[in-house]
């Protein structure tokens, strides 16, 4: 389609799940009051000195050995020098000379084809703190505010190798890592909250030829659907600025989520960090025992669990994607499968209701007050026949509001189906009594109108006859009818 | 006999036998700085009445018949780039003229707790660069025995309250030479101790790979009662040393025989006053008297430690004063930008030394300079290191001059920032090496203090207070 | 000269320092004075020497992950220059 092809490659920042910060022992909570979670550490005052936090080391390992990393057995910390307003030190204490994990990868599936992406590097740092400025943006306020709760919080810095080649595979890369640093519990990664952070570099060659072109990076993305669109956006941009004639300049540029466009961000020049190893935080050596270790309390990640569900309990590998997709929902598809072990049924039921309904009430899996265990009484209740499948989603609705017994809200509403003959051969009774065209219809052949029959008889019961029931007898009756 | 003048072991028996009041003491030296300090100026804050508050609580200790620890009492000077909670804190620089810190540096919550009594906060080369107090951002200390010389440097302040009789003792710091050299000018004993042996958590960083607290004393007893007191392993410092602290008062001993001493040649060379020379040669000899084997040994890349030292220590304090930028304390200078009122607070409030080693640190650490100079000094500071550890194979310990002349003019060296540095040729290495070393006086020429140094293994102080508490016994006799 | 007054006043922009004309020609002067003084380190064959890292060897130096008590809020901000609505007020950030 295109005579170029896009080269990208991601930096994405997760925070670690640490109850302190990487130096000092100040909590990383969110969203607490500014400055009420800063220590002379993280401050950066004069004289301060930060220790490791140890959670943060393993954490890191935990990660970097999910995404299959090498692990290293023996680094250090070395100093970025750069001035910025929400940088208190002058300096972030980073891994740049030798990353605590290297060379990994992950396997993603886009439009049906299986690619990996290697991971070229991982390692720890340190937040800065955060500023919020007066104005609508940083170049028309007068004045800005520093909030410092943020800096020292522990990081991961994944740096992907430029093997990516579209904003759907960046998105796929992006919604895989997600997957995996969260079954691993390294990390919440909630974009929302900052806790996972991604740039795009971006460059464009013609097709068939090996050396990159000039690149530029892409910041400012709010979403995994942010970043798609935006290299999206970038990658046609340069195409165009290079059919044109023109030249790509190395920059960094910002993603306007409103306008759906990148933006070249001012004097945001690639500056010489003037690297160095750090003196005052000690070396870190890492046993190879130790190692395997923290790889033995690595749980099932997502590409096994999704082997799983397809060979184990035989689902389309479309459902177990989707079910694999985030840890909550594989939890909750196990848990109710522990109880109703009908796979499709329960991926159906996922995947139509629950996932509709957390959609369109734009939620999480944790806030819906649905059960698993309900759930599969639900299911159950279905499978017996006590309640229709139509009867079951409405009672469903309820669950997912309330986190009702679903036996309970059956019994209450009284909705339970009514499969007895003798109550509903009156009600048919009537209903053939009062649609004799229709009757006549389906005796002279005519099929569909005992559809309409039995659809007179659902809204009679008010949904709750069983409609095979009442399809097998409306046949008997009508056929007797005809006979007679 | 003046209280001020005597070591803090007399002033303790004095207490325990309530000869004396915490209080008297303290007023006692409090006095002797109001008398004094117009013409020494080795204090930037004084703090009289925290100190008078503390002594009474002293006193009211021991009315109850606590026991006195050996520090308890004690009138402190501490150096001012060690932080005091709630008391300024300025490394003597206009940037810092107002920074208040929030909390104690170890050692200063160590001394505290044994009950020292500060009395001020000393005065320093503005963040301990220099070598003879004249870059202080306020005024220069001047030397006791000599108003118109300098005291040395960077430590100048602490080294001339203890020899003013302003401090019983005090803390300074030690990157290249800061607590040996102005020791050695104001004819105090000054200590250095091993890299990591006392916490660096609330030391304000000039080279952090290179800096280390340490202690100022009148004798080598009193030496030993502090180091027992701020040496130990830090929670709170990620590379304090994890090694245990003997009581450094079992070395209070002459017995030195068969202990081995090198006399490292490249310490004698050019720029070496003569007279200092014979002090030295003449220490040696009383050392052998005692049974000591005195020999001359090499360290040969000893020049080129020097110049290793420059590269490192500027390289490191370009990053460590990064941090003052005027936006969480100190001085800023308001402007319409944060660019600009970076660049104005910190023109404004570092004084010129500082900048040309920022600026010169900042060159070392480019892209464009790192291998030729920073990663080549890295490989000096390794062939330096090397160079102690083949001497250390043959030697307990070494002796040195702890500076190449007397205490020096003030003004005389001001104009040539490098002349300043290289004077330090005696004191950097061991800086370079972590080694623990220590400046005693021997003599004096002219009226002005000669002081050597003697230089022993890491962690391995207890032989410097040996061979110190010798010659110490050498010099009474 | 290595050292351009160029070249200076791009360090002294990569150090946040405001240098006036008579600076840059000092400093100009005293880096050329200092590299040349630095290049005897040139003389050395350190091709086989590694170069130091740490001072002493110090590793594996853990915190644990338990919360300690952060400073007061007012101590936090007690020496910062100006505040507003507790944080720290900066200028125009112009970089």
């Amino acid at each position: 389609m295109s005579k170029y092809e896009a080269v990208i490659g991601l930096e994405v920042h997760v925070e670690l799940k640490t109850n302190t910060k990487l130096y000092c022992g100040c909590s990383t909570a969110f969203g607490k009051e500014p400055n009420t979670q800063v220590c002379p550490v993280c401050l950066g005052l004069p004289g301060s000195t930060g220790v490791l936090n140890r959670k943060a080391v393993e954490l890191a390992t935990k990660a970097g050995l999910a995404l299959n990393c090498e692990i290293e057995t023996y680094t250090w910390f070395d100093r970025k020098n750069y001035y910025y307003p929400d940088l208190p030190k002058g300096y972030q204490i980073s891994q740049v000379f030798r990353p605590i994990a290297h060379n990994g990868y992950l396997d993603i599936e886009v439009d049906g084809r299986n690619k990996r992406i290697h991971i070229r590097r991982a390692h720890l740092e340190e937040d800065p703190g955060k500023l919020t400025h007066s104005g609508s943006s940083i170049t028309t306020s007068h004045s800005s505010c520093v909030d410092y709760n943020r800096s020292g919080i522990p990081l991961i810095e994944i740096v992907s190798e430029p093997e990516i080649s579209s904003g759907a595979e960046a998105k796929a890369y992006l919604e895989k890592l997600k997957a995996i640093l969260e079954y691993a519990g390294v990390s919440d990664v909630k974009m929302e909250q900052g806790s996972l952070r991604c740039d795009a570099n971006v460059s464009v060659r013609p097709l068939g030829t090996s050396t990159l072109g000039t690149k530029t990076e892409i910041k400012n993305m709010n979403s995994f659907r942010a970043v798609e669109r935006a290299i999206e956006y970038e990658i046609e941009r340069q195409i165009e600025v290079l059919e044109d004639g023109g030249e790509i300049i190395q920059e960094t540029r910002g993603w306007d989520e409103n306008k759906g466009i990148t933006v070249a961000m001012r004097n945001k020049e690639n500056p010489d960090y003037r690297c160095f190893m750090d003196q005052e935080i000690a070396h870190i050596e890492l046993t190879p025992e130790w190692i395997e270790g923290v790889r033995a309390t690595l749980p099932e990640l997502p590409d096994a669990r999704r082997k799983r569900l397809i060979e184990e309990h035989g689902l389309p590998a479309y459902d177990a994607e989707i079910i694999t997709s985030s840890l909550d929902l594989a939890e909750f598809f196990d848990a109710v499968y522990a109880e109703f072990p009908d796979a499709k049924t329960i991926s159906n039921w996922i995947m139509g209701e629950l996932l509709r309904l957390l959609n369109a009430r734009n939620m999480e899996l944790f806030e819906a007050k649905v059960t698993p265990k309900y759930f599969a009484k639900l299911l159950e209740l279905i499978k017996k026949g006590t309640i229709s499948n139509k009867i079951g989603k409405e009672v469903f609705e309820q669950m997912f509001e309330t986190g009702q017994d679903p036996e309970r809200i059956v019994k209450d509403k009284g909705l339970v189906q009514i499969s007895d003959e003798g109550q509903l051969a009156s009600i048919l009774t009537e209903v053939i009594a009062k649609n004799p065209k229709s009757v006549a219809d389906f005796q002279s052949g005519k099929e569909q109108a005992l559809g309409f029959l039995v659809g007179q008889v659902m809204k009679a019961t008010k949904g709750q006859a069983n409609p095979g029931l009442v399809n097998s007898m409306l046949r008997k009756m009508l056929s007797q009818n005809n006979s007679g | 006999m003046e209280l001020t003048s005597l070591p803090i072991h007399q002033l303790h028996d004095l207490m325990v036998k309530k000869e004396i009041s915490c209080l008297e003491l303290t007023r006692a030296y409090l006095d002797r700085i109001s008398q004094i300090e117009e013409r020494i100026k080795a204090f930037l804050t004084v703090t009289a009445e925290e100190a008078l508050e503390q002594a009474r609580k002293i006193d009211e200790q021991r009315a109850r018949g606590e026991k006195l620890s050996p520090l308890a009492g004690i009138p402190v000077a501490v150096k001012d780039d060690i932080c005091t909670a709630g008391i300024k804190t300025t490394c003597a620089s206009k940037i810092l003229y107002n920074y208040i810190p929030p909390v104690d540096a170890t050692v200063v919550k160590k001394l505290k707790e044994a009950g020292s009594i500060i009395v001020g906060k000393s005065n320093m080369d503005e963040f301990s660069m220099g070598s003879s107090t004249e870059n202080s951002a306020f005024y220069p200390t001047r030397n006791p025995f000599d108003y118109d010389r300098a005291p040395g440097g960077s430590s100048g302040g602490s080294a001339a309250a203890v020899a003013a009789g302003e401090a019983a003792f005090a803390l300074g710091s030690d990157t290249g030479g800061g607590i040996r050299q102005p020791a050695a000018f104001c004819g105090v004993i000054g200590l250095k101790p091993t890299y990591g042996r006392v916490s660096r958590s609330g030391l304000i960083s000039h080279a952090s790979s290179l800096d280390q607290i340490g202690p100022f004393t009148s004798d080598v007893r009193d030496l030993a009662q502090i180091l027992n007191v701020i040496c130990g392993p830090d929670s709170q410092d990620s590379i304090s040393a994890q090694v245990d602290v003997p009581d450094f008062t079992q070395s209070l001993t002459v017995d030195i025989k068969g202990l081995r001493i090198g006399l490292p040649r490249e310490y004698f060379g050019v720029g070496l006053d003569s007279r200092i020379r014979a002090q030295i040669q003449e220490a040696a000899y009383k050392l052998e008297e005692l049974g000591a084997i005195c020999e001359e040994v090499s360290l040969p890349h000893t020049e080129y430690a020097v110049t290793a030292h420059y590269i490192i220590s500027c390289a490191e304090a370009s990053s460590n004063l990064a941090r003052y930028d005027g936006v969480r304390y100190g001085l800023r200078v308001d402007t319409e930008d944060v660019l600009s009122m970076f660049k104005k607070t910190r023109a404004q409030g570092f004084g010129s030394e500082v900048k040309r080693r920022i600026m010169l640190g900042t060159l070392n650490l480019s892209a464009f300079y790192y291998d030729t100079y920073y990663s080549e000094a890295l490989k000096v500071r390794t062939l330096n290191r090397h160079d102690f550890a083949r001497a250390f194979e043959k030697y307990d310990c070494l002796l040195t001059p702890a500076s190449l002349t007397t205490a020096f003019k003030l003004g005389e060296k001001a104009e040539d920032p490098l002349a300043m540095y290289q004077s330090n040729v005696c004191t950097l290495p061991a800086n370079l090496a972590g080694l623990p070393a220590m400046s005693l006086p021997f003599g004096t020429i002219e009226g002005m203090p000669v002081g050597l140094q003697l230089i022993a293994r890491h962690f391995d102080e207890e032989t410097l207070l040996k061979v110190g508490y010798a010659l110490e016994q050498i010099n009474f006799s | 000269m290595k050292i351009t007054e160029k070249d200076v006043e791009q360090l002294a922009t990569v150090s946040r320092l405001e240098l006036t004309a008579e600076d840059v020609s000092a400093y100009t002067k005293y880096l050329n004075t200092a590299l040349d003084y630095m290049d005897k380190l040139k003389k050395l064959d350190t091709s086989k020497v590694e170069p130091a890292q740490q001072v002493l060897p110090v590793k594996n130096v853990f915190r644990e992950d338990t919360v300690e008590a952060s400073l007061e809020k007012e101590l936090a901000l007690a020496n910062a220059p100006e505040v507003e609505e507790g944080s720290f007020k900066v200028p125009r950030i112009v970089l």
